[in-house]
């Protein structure tokens, strides 16, 4: 049972980083006043950009630095189109989404070896391995801890970062105000253009980072749609974080749990049809939404910063 | 420098200042000198340029010609942070705080020389010593959203002397205010001047450049039109430059014919937005061709008052009664098809849809019957036919019926609203803030409209923050305070001075 | 120098054609660098695709089979879109309708008149569409919770739900293992246009269009929709019901995407099996937005985006390219969209340096 239980933690945890990352990512983003609901886009093409480099350079952790400068690089997009051009931020996420699946599908079929067709998928290629620390990894249960590969262990390090950063330096103040009133901030002499850009591209690389560590340690690999909906899932905790990252931790164990007890069952032999257990993160995203909401709106609290999705002009006569 | 050479020097100067705005000629060679210790009035109506030349003072706007010289050194501010590096500050007419923040993180907000992690211990005393300085009573713990709008306005003041401003600039800081309050702050103001500082006051008030300043100047459509001692002028003489043309102080009112009940409350109470209450047991009736004006410092629950009449927002406790027929807690169609119109304070957000045409938002309120729609079939000839006809009795100005209307002037979306609301009116008008952000000719025009339907029998209640408006237009004139009704009086009985007090919460005795 | 946008007095009607037209350009454009890149010849890539997609009369057939389902789902979208409402649901709506309509066919046939399969099939399609709109429209409404999420979300759990029945209880026992039901009773099938596939759908879809025109321009309830989709307080104030309307919209909605859904498995596969949407439901955001809300614009639009698929696939068969190619351009396409709406209302006005007075004389001037 124990050994149930930590093998269980022991995946959760793992299964969590990348929806960490990408939650962090995306609440500096909001945080901002930006949405971007390009995720899944950026973490699909931030997936297949770090596997294709590892594969060809074997070097993981040069693979992580394209995989960041491809997400900043889409977030960048974004940032433009919505900061810049005040464009419709739904729709801009959205047709990042399309372009970053689209894209990605068509380079994991190009961008392989000649022998393999040009195809990624069904390549093995470097990946980042469990690091076991001596004696704390025996510890019954907890030693889920210490198990993981040296990315989920950096990633996890983000949360407390993160929740530092926006509630306790002068740059954390000043990116909520930002995206809480942009005309404040503005008065304020504040750069509401080059805030919302810093952290939409901070996003987009730590969401992409997220996408690395699926392909590259995961799920080592690339397989189409190695995400899932992975990112939209992500757009769910960040409600479900009420936009702060400590909680943010929550969340990604819940769904990363959720990918754990699938596993299990599915490894284990059950009655239940997969489809249905697949099913299962996305059901419970619609729950938990409806529960948030619920109990939002009975208690008059919003967690959203206020100016989330608008854009921002000074001078409109 | 001896004292008198440095009273001398002007510490800020601005030449030939002229900006654009698409349509607009928004300032035209407008030249400005601002000395040490003293305080410039900037007369003028809405829309004559005065916001427009400040939010360049403070680096929000740019300039397209022209220079400013900061104690004497040509400067070039492209954004608010040089203005504060050069000692400007502003409190805007909106004030610019960010509601879910504290005090404290609000005073130190975009601030430069701070540490990577403030220590807000450290900046919450110094604001305690600021405060107590100019003796502005403001907790730095607690959060904006908390605070009366007399609070938030010490915390915009805080704001300024925390940063080090020498030249602060006030737009209209004193329409949120009760004059009592506003007596406190020209007290505040003359502290700081003591002590080197300067000011430039936004004004439409003749009164305000006589109490508060040393100078005024006076701008028309965007152009400087006098440069005045205060102490060398007269308000009719302000009032004059500043409109151009003889001012008429009062409107021709007919004698008040009240006829039979319209509205009724009875010991109505609400909440606000955010659940706390906002109205405590307010009763009051108006009848058919009278105005209630309602009084009061904004926030202390005209909007709800509004907003419970029109069935915006539900009562919790009493009875909201139109011709004697319940109506409380009725959806606002039920309300609407009872004859009552509303004029929302917020005409761009709530008025009207500002993508769709002007014709469309000239029938939104007649759709729903004949000749404009049949059978939930809308007749787009009649609709046209039937928008031509009101903008030509209401002479709104507009290209074309079919033109967006977010691309008019305030003046005439806010005409377009009341040839809506007036067409579609039989009993009731409300009003909140009609003429807000007008100029003087179509304040003029919205408020003869209004005095028009209370002489056409219909009643009308006016919730106004201009006392003038009410003593013009209102035939009895009660005063909200806090949710609470502080009094009833007489437009023709009633003073600025008594008046003040009831707004302050002060009940008279009578 | 530094960069202004200017509003407009008016909307530029230029700007409102033109802008979808270059947006087209541009995104080749782009897409021919990545080719170029790639290793892949754009210009002959380009050409294979248009004659892919347009150069016979039986392969223009074949975009106009990959047309209907996009005018459908692209004219639902642009419901909710109006609405303001977030409907990325549109696969889930159209995979749904598709299951329904299987499910009439398959089991519910053999009880109805031959006359009624089709119809019963087509609307009980529509009604499922509907209702998996109508769940994330509800929750929204009645208590605000995000569509943009749950409509997402019903995607994954439709497809999940098709994918159980193909794989289990509907697979064909006579299909050699095949994973997909039995083939439909013939009273269950979609006429189609003479010999090609292009099907009674596309009827349906001008139809859907005309009718959506008039709902928005002619009647109450649109004019009552197209005031809450652009502004809510406004709609409250003038006494417009909002949550009931926003549901009978996004009903609607789904039920286009329903129908495109049962059109595609009756009129197509004649089946339930694998590949029942390739992502319409995606494209269809894409469709609804280059045509700017305008169902007339909607079917015109759908056809060239349906072009750029079969042109994908055309590639992938006479060059060996992905035919994910078609999808890239599709993705890209929104981009130089996005970014040239600003240009309906705005103008760029470049305003070059101020004539940087030497500071020594001005100061002078001054200080006296």
């Amino acid at each position: 049972m124990i050994d149930l239980l930590t093998s269980i933690l022991t995946i959760t945890l793992r299964a969590g980083t990348s929806l960490v990352s990408a939650t962090v990512g995306e609440i500096y983003t909001e945080r901002s006043g930006i949405l971007n609901l390009g995720l899944e886009g950026m973490m699909l093409m931030g997936a297949l950009s770090a596997f294709v480099t590892a594969y060809y350079t074997g070097s993981t952790w040069l693979a992580v630095l394209v995989a960041i400068l491809v997400g900043g690089a889409m977030a960048a997009i974004h940032a433009f189109l919505t900061v810049t051009m005040r464009a419709n931020q739904v729709v801009s996420g959205l047709s990042l989404t399309l372009f970053g699946s689209g894209l990605a599908s068509f380079l994991g079929q190009r961008l392989g070896p000649p022998e393999n067709n040009g195809y990624l998928v069904g390549l093995v290629g470097p990946k980042f391995s469990a690091i076991t620390i001596p004696v704390l990894s025996d510890l019954p249960v907890l030693g889920a801890l210490f198990r993981q590969d040296i990315l989920t262990y950096i990633i996890y390090l983000f949360v407390p970062l993160a929740w530092f950063y926006l509630y306790k330096t002068r740059n954390g103040l000043n990116l909520r105000a930002v995206g809480e009133d942009p005309q404040t901030a503005d008065a304020m002499g504040i750069d509401v253009f080059k805030t919302r850009y810093l952290y939409t591209i901070l996003g987009g690389m730590l969401v992409s980072l997220g996408g690395a560590h699926l392909s590259l340690a995961y799920t080592p690999g690339w397989a189409e749609n190695i995400t899932g909906g992975r990112g939209w899932i992500v757009v769910a905790l960040v409600i479900f974080a009420m936009w702060n990252p400590a909680r943010a931790i929550l969340g990604a164990i819940l769904f990363g749990g959720i990918n754990a007890v699938q596993f299990r069952l599915q490894a284990g032999g059950t009655n239940i049809p997969a489809a249905f257990l697949n099913m299962m993160p996305y059901l419970v995203t619609i729950l938990v939404l409806v529960a948030i909401t619920w109990w939002e709106a009975l208690s008059k609290r919003i967690g959203a910063p206020a100016a989330l999705s608008k854009s921002y002009m000074r001078e409109e006569k | 420098m001896t004292a008198e050479e440095t009273l001398k020097t002007p510490i800020l100067e601005m030449h030939g200042i002229t900006k654009h705005f698409p349509g607009v000629l928004a300032n035209d060679q407008v030249d400005l000198q601002l000395y040490p210790g003293e305080i410039l009035a900037l007369l003028g109506e809405n829309g004559a340029g005065k916001s427009t030349l400040m939010n360049i003072l403070v680096g929000l706007y740019r300039p397209d010609k022209g220079e400013i010289f900061v104690r004497g050194q040509r400067v070039e501010i492209d954004s608010p942070r040089d203005a504060a590096a050069l000692g400007i500050g502003m409190i805007h007419q909106n004030f610019m705080l960010v509601p879910t923040m504290t005090v404290a993180e609000n005073i130190i907000l975009g601030v430069q020389d701070l540490p990577f992690v403030p220590n807000m211990e450290e900046v919450c005393r110094r604001v305690r010593e600021l405060s107590e300085r100019y003796n502005l009573q403001v907790d730095p713990d607690a959060y904006i959203w908390q605070l009366s709008v007399g609070e938030q306005q010490r915390v915009e003041i805080l704001k300024l002397v925390y940063r080090g401003a020498e030249i602060l600039i006030l737009d209209e800081p004193t329409a949120v205010l009760t004059p009592q309050e506003s007596q406190e702050l020209a007290r505040i103001l003359k502290v700081m001047l003591t002590e080197g500082k300067s000011a430039i006051f936004i004004t439409h008030k003749m009164e305000e450049v006589m109490e508060f300043s040393d100078w005024v100047r006076v701008l028309r459509q965007g152009k400087l039109v006098a440069i005045e001692k205060t102490a060398e002028t007269s308000p009719q003489e302000l009032a004059q430059m500043m409109v151009g043309r003889e001012v008429l102080f009062h409107l021709e009112k007919q004698a008040c014919v009240p006829g039979a009940e319209v509205l009724e409350l009875r010991n109505v109470a609400s909440n606000d937005d955010k659940g706390l209450p906002a109205l405590k047991g307010v009763s009051l009736t108006i009848c058919g061709g009278e105005v209630l004006g309602i009084a009061g410092v904004a926030g202390n629950g005209q909007r709800e008052l509004a907003e419970v009449v029109t069935g915006l927002r539900k009562v919790t406790q009493g009875e909201v009664l139109i011709r004697g027929k319940a109506m409380t807690n009725k959806s606002p169609l039920e309300v609407i098809r009872e004859g009552v119109s509303y004029i929302p304070a917020d005409r761009i957000g709530v008025g009207v849809v500002g993508n769709m045409a002007v014709a469309d938002n000239l029938v939104m309120k007649g759709y729903r019957q004949a000749p404009l729609g049949e059978g939930g079939v809308l007749h787009p000839r009649q609709i046209l036919a039937f928008a031509r006809q009101l903008i030509e009795a209401f002479r709104i100005a507009t290209p074309t019926p079919q033109t967006r209307i977010k691309f008019l002037s305030g003046g005439n979306i806010q005409k377009a609203i009341l040839a809506r609301e007036i067409d579609a009116c039989h009993g009731l008008i409300v009003a909140a803030y009609p003429s807000r952000g007008l100029d003087v000719g179509a304040t003029e025009a919205v408020r003869k409209l209004l005095l028009k339907q209370r002489d056409d029998g219909k009643a009308v209640m006016l919730i106004s923050e201009d006392l003038e408006e009410l003593f013009s237009v209102a035939d009895r004139i009660l005063v909200l305070f806090e949710g609470q009704v502080m009094g009833v009086v007489p437009a023709a009985e009633a003073d600025t001075e008594s008046l003040g007090l009831m707004m302050a919460g002060i009940r008279q005795a009578s | 120098m530094h960069f202004l946008f200017e509003k407009r007095q008016s909307i530029s009607r230029g700007a409102l054609v033109l802008v979808p037209v270059i947006s087209f350009f541009v995104s080749l454009i782009l897409g021919g660098i990545l080719l170029a890149v790639s290793g892949a010849d754009p210009f002959a890539t380009y050409a294979a695709m248009a004659r892919g997609a347009f150069g016979s009369w039986r392969n223009f057939s074949e975009t106009l089979v990959k047309a209907i389902p996009l005018m459908l789902t692209g004219l639902g979208v642009s419901i909710a879109f109006k609405m303001q409402f977030w409907n990325i649901g549109a696969e889930g709506q159209l995979t749904l309708g598709g299951v329904v309509a299987a499910w009439v066919a398959l089991f519910v046939s053999q009880g109805l008149p031959e006359t009624m399969v089709l119809p019963a099939a087509l609307l009980l399609g529509m009604a499922a569409g509907a209702l998996w709109a109508g769940i994330p429209a509800v929750l929204k409404a009645y208590i605000g919770v995000d569509e943009t999420l749950t409509t997402l979300m019903l995607n994954y759990v439709a497809i999940l739900l098709s994918e159980h029945l193909y794989y289990g209880p509907w697979r064909d026992p006579n299909g050699y293992g095949f994973p997909g039901s039995a083939q439909f009773p013939v009273s269950a099938w979609l006429p189609r246009l003479g010999n090609t596939r292009a099907h009674l759908g596309l009827i349906f879809a001008l139809i859907a269009a005309t009718l959506l025109w008039f709902i928005f321009n002619r009647t109450r309830w649109g004019f009552e929709l197209r005031i809450i989709g652009e502004n809510k307080t406004a709609a409250r104030y003038l006494g417009i019901q909002i949550a009931r309307n926003i549901v009978l919209a996004l009903l609607l909605s789904g039920a286009l995407s329903g129908l495109a859904g049962a059109c595609e498995v009756t009129a197509i596969s004649r089946r339930m099996q694998q590949g029942l949407s390739i992502g319409y439901g995606y494209t269809a955001i894409i469709v609804a937005w280059m045509a700017q809300l305008n169902p007339f614009a909607v079917p015109f639009v759908a056809i060239l985006m349906a072009a750029l698929l079969v042109g994908g696939d055309q590639v992938q068969i006479m060059m060996g390219l992905p035919s994910a190619v078609g999808t890239v351009l599709q993705g890209m396409i929104l981009f130089p969209m996005l970014a040239g709406t600003l240009f309906t209302e705005y103008r760029l006005r470049i305003i070059t340096p101020r004539k940087s007075a030497s500071l020594e004389p001005s100061t002078q001037e001054v200080s006296q």
